[in-house]
C-alpha cells in the first residue's frame, strides 16, 4: 500500500436497481469518465461492459499455469523413471509415456486451477482488507447485499466534485456521497 | 406436460410460464437476510448442539479406532490373504464417489447453465470436501505405517528412491490430492463474495474480524466480478474432466489388476456414474433435513428434489447398464471360465446375498422414482437416498471383497469377515463427515447468496430497451 493519502477518493452514487446503475455507468463512460468502478452484490456483466472493462487476463494466467503443470510433471516422471531411479516393471520400457499421462494430466488441472485462483486475486489486488470505499456510510450495508453503486474516482482528469455530483444526480440515484480516503 | 400443470401453481412464473427455482416474493434483501441470519445469529439452536455432540462422540470413537490401529497395525481389521483390501478400500471408493456429486453440481451444471443448482451448490461442494477428507483417510491408514505416507510423493530423499509412476496406486495419489485441492479452491472462491456479505452484516467484533480476514476485502467491484466469473467458469471447466478422471483412476486400481471381476474396461464410466448416483443421494440426504430445520423450503424447493431424483434415475440407469454388461461379458462375451465363475460366485456364492442387496437397493427400488409423486415427496426421497447409498456401498463391497475371495487358484480361496474395528472406523468417518457438516452450516454461508440474487426477477436488466435519458450528456 502506498503512503496514507488524504482528500477525496471519489463520488459514490447509490442505485436501487441494476438497470439504473448500468444506464448511469454507460452515460459516465460516454461522457469521458474512465477512472470509475461499479459495485454490485452479484455479477452484473452489463455494468462491466458499460465502464469499458471487456477482457480479463485470468484465462491467460490459467493457460500458462496448466502448461507449466503438464511440463513439470511429465518432465519429473521422465527424469525419475529414465535417469534417477530406473526400475524394470514387467519389462516395460523405462520411458513408458502412456503411463505418465495420468499424473501429468492431474497436474495440468492442479496448476491451472491454482493459477486461476491465485491469478484472480493477484489481478484484483486482493486481499485488501482496507479500502476507502468502506468509509462511505451506505457502502458496506449495500454493495454486498442489495444496492448498486457507481463510483467516479477523483483521480480521473474529468473529475470535479461539484460538476461530477451534478452529473451523477441527474440519474436520480438514492444518494450521492463523497468518499474520503 | 405443461398442460397438466395447475395454472394457479405459485411456483409457475406467470410471465414466462417457466418453473421458478426459488419461491416468489423474495428480494435481494430477503435472500441475503434469510441466509446470513443462519450464520450470524447469536442464538445457536439446541438441535445443532445435540447433533454436534452426537457426531462428536462418533469422532471420538474414530479416534479410538485409529489409535488402536496405530498401536497394533492393520491386523486388527478383517483383512487377510487373499482379501487384503477390505472395508478400508470399500469405504475409500464409496466416500470419493459421494464427493463427486458436489463437483458435478457445482461444475457441470454450471457449464450447462442449469441455474436451479445455485441454491444447492455450496453445500454440495462442502459435502465433496468432507467426503474427500473421509475418503483420503482410508488409503492413508491402510498403508499400515501412515506416518510414512509422505513416501508416496516424489521428493528428494537420502534413501535415493523415487516412486514408480507406472502404478495406478501412485496415479491415485495425484488424482485424489488434486481433487481435494481443486475442490477446496473452487469452494472457497465461490464463498468469497458471501463472506464479504457476512463481514458487512456481522454485529460482533469477532465475527467482523473473522469474516473480514477470510473475505479478503471483497467489495463487489464489477471488474473483480468479471474476473471472478472467468475464474469460476475455468475452474468449472477444469473440475469437469477432473471429476471424471478421479473415479476413472480409482477404477484403474482394479481394472489394471488381472483378477476376474476387476479386469474390465467398463470400470471407468461405470465407476463415475455410480459415484454421481451415490453423491446425489447424499445431497438429498443432507438437503431435506437442512431445508426443514432451517426453514429454507422456498430456497431449496421441491423442484430441486425432483430434479435430483431425475439425475439419480439417469445415473442409476447407467449403473444398471454397467451391472448388466458385467453379466453379459462374463456369461456370453468373454468365453472365459474364470469370468463365468466369478459372476456365478457373485450371485450365488457364499457372499451372494450382498449382490442381491445391491441389485435391490440400486436398481429395483429406485424405479419408484419414475413416479412424479414420489420424487416430489421429501420424506420418501429421504428414505430413497439412504437406500441408494446402502446399495452403492454394497456395490463396492461386492467388487472388492467378493472378487478377492475367489481368484484363479482354489487353493488360495478365502473368506472375509469384518471386525468391530472395521465397523467402528466406518461409522467413525460417517460421524466425522456429519461433524464437519454441522460446523459448516453454523459458521459458513451454506447457500450462495450472490448466486441466488441472480435468480431473482429483479436481477434482469431492462436498460437496453429504454432510451438513455437526455441528462446523460
Amino acid at each position: 500500500m502506498s503512503a496514507i493519502r488524504e482528500g477525496t477518493y471519489g463520488l459514490l452514487a447509490e442505485f436501487d436497481s441494476p438497470g439504473d446503475l448500468v444506464r448511469a455507468a454507460q452515460a459516465a463512460y460516454d461522457s469521458g469518465y474512465r477512472r470509475m468502478d461499479c459495485y454490485t452484490p452479484y455479477p452484473v456483466e452489463e455494468a462491466a461492459e458499460a465502464i469499458g472493462f471487456h477482457r480479463d487476463e485470468v484465462s491467460l494466467v490459467c493457460l500458462i499455469g496448466g502448461l507449466l503443470g503438464v511440463a513439470a510433471m511429465f518432465g519429473l516422471e521422465t527424469w525419475i523413471s529414465v535417469w534417477a531411479y530406473p526400475l524394470n516393471i514387467a519389462g516395460r520400457p523405462y520411458y513408458s509415456w502412456p503411463a505418465f499421462i495420468v499424473p501429468a494430466y492431474e497436474w495440468t488441472i492442479l496448476w491451472s486451477g491454482l493459477s486461476a485462483f491465485f491469478g484472480l486475486f493477484a489481478l484484483c489486488g486482493l486481499p485488501e482488507p482496507y479500502h476507502p470505499l468502506f468509509n462511505a456510510p451506505n457502502f458496506r450495508g449495500g454493495a454486498t447485499s442489495d444496492k448498486f453503486f457507481l463510483c467516479l474516482e477523483a483521480t480521473d482528469p474529468k473529475f470535479e466534485v461539484a460538476q461530477s455530483r451534478a452529473f451523477l444526480e441527474s440519474f436520480q440515484p438514492v444518494s450521492v456521497v463523497e468518499v474520503e480516503y | 406436460m405443461a398442460i397438466k400443470e395447475p395454472l394457479n401453481d405459485p411456483m409457475l412464473d406467470p410471465v414466462t410460464g417457466e418453473y421458478r427455482v426459488i419461491a416468489p416474493g423474495h428480494t435481494f434483501k430477503s435472500v441475503t437476510e434469510k441466509v446470513s441470519r443462519i450464520v450470524l445469529t447469536s442464538h445457536t439452536p439446541v438441535g445443532w448442539w445435540g447433533g454436534l455432540a452426537i457426531a462428536g462422540g462418533g469422532v471420538l470413537m474414530l479416534m479410538v479406532a485409529l489409535t488402536w490401529l496405530f498401536l497394533k497395525g492393520v491386523g486388527i481389521w478383517g483383512i487377510t490373504i487373499p482379501v487384503a483390501w477390505g472395508f478400508a478400500i470399500v469405504n475409500f471408493v464409496w466416500w470419493i464417489g459421494i464427493g463427486h456429486a458436489g463437483t458435478l453440481i457445482s461444475a457441470i451444471l454450471l457449464l450447462f447453465k442449469q441455474s436451479w443448482r445455485n441454491s444447492i451448490n455450496r453445500f454440495a461442494e462442502a459435502m465433496t470436501i468432507f467426503a474427500v477428507v473421509c475418503a483420503g483417510l482410508f488409503p492413508l491408514i491402510h498403508t499400515g505405517r501412515p506416518w510414512l505416507a509422505y513416501w508416496l510423493f516424489p521428493y528428494p530423499n537420502t534413501m535415493n528412491v523415487w516412486p514408480q509412476f507406472r502404478s495406478p496406486l501412485l496415479w491415485d495419489v495425484f488424482a485424489v490430492s488434486t481433487y481435494a485441492t481443486i475442490s477446496v479452491v473452487f469452494w472457497y472462491l465461490g464463498m468469497v463474495p458471501d463472506l464479504g456479505t457476512l463481514r458487512d452484516r456481522a454485529q460482533s467484533k469477532f465475527a467482523q474480524f473473522f469474516y473480514g480476514i477470510i473475505s479478503l476485502g471483497w467489495r463487489g467491484s464489477v471488474r473483480h466480478w468479471t474476473r471472478y466469473e472467468t475464474a469460476s467458469l475455468l475452474l468449472a471447466g477444469l473440475s469437469t474432466p477432473l471429476v471424471l478422471s478421479v473415479h476413472s483412476v480409482i477404477s484403474f486400481d482394479f481394472a489394471v489388476a488381472l483378477l476376474p471381476g476387476w479386469h474390465t474396461t467398463i470400470f471407468p464410466p461405470y465407476f463415475v456414474a455410480g459415484a454421481v448416483y451415490s453423491g446425489f443421494a447424499m445431497v438429498i440426504t443432507l438437503a431435506i433435513p437442512i431445508r426443514k430445520f432451517y426453514h429454507l423450503e422456498d430456497l431449496i424447493t421441491i423442484r430441486h428434489i425432483d430434479n435430483m431424483g431425475k439425475v439419480m434415475l439417469v445415473t442409476g440407469g447407467i449403473v444398471a447398464y454397467g451391472y448388466w454388461m458385467e453379466v453379459f461379458m462374463a456369461y456370453w462375451y468373454s468365453a472365459s471360465r474364470w469370468e463365468y465363475f466369478m459372476m456365478w460366485n457373485r450371485m450365488f456364492g457364499p457372499m451372494g446375498w450382498s449382490y442381491w442387496v445391491l441389485i435391490t437397493c440400486n436398481i429395483a427400488l429406485p424405479q419408484l422414482m419414475w413416479a412424479r409423486k414420489f420424487r416430489r415427496n421429501p420424506t420418501l426421497m429421504f428414505i430413497m437416498s439412504f437406500i441408494v447409498n446402502t446399495g452403492m456401498w454394497f456395490e463396492r463391497f461386492v467388487i472388492v471383497v467378493t472378487s478377492l475371495t475367489r481368484d484363479y487358484l482354489p487353493s488360495s480361496w478365502g473368506t472375509y469377515k469384518a471386525t468391530r474395528w472395521d465397523y467402528m472406523t466406518f461409522a467413525g468417518t460417517l460421524a466425522l463427515f456429519t461433524f464437519l457438516f454441522f460446523l459448516f452450516i453454523r459458521f459458513l454461508p451454506m447457500i450462495p447468496m450472490s448466486e441466488l440474487r441472480i435468480l431473482l426477477p429483479q436481477a434482469k436488466i431492462k436498460a437496453k430497451q429504454e432510451p438513455l435519458p437526455e441528462a446523460g450528456d
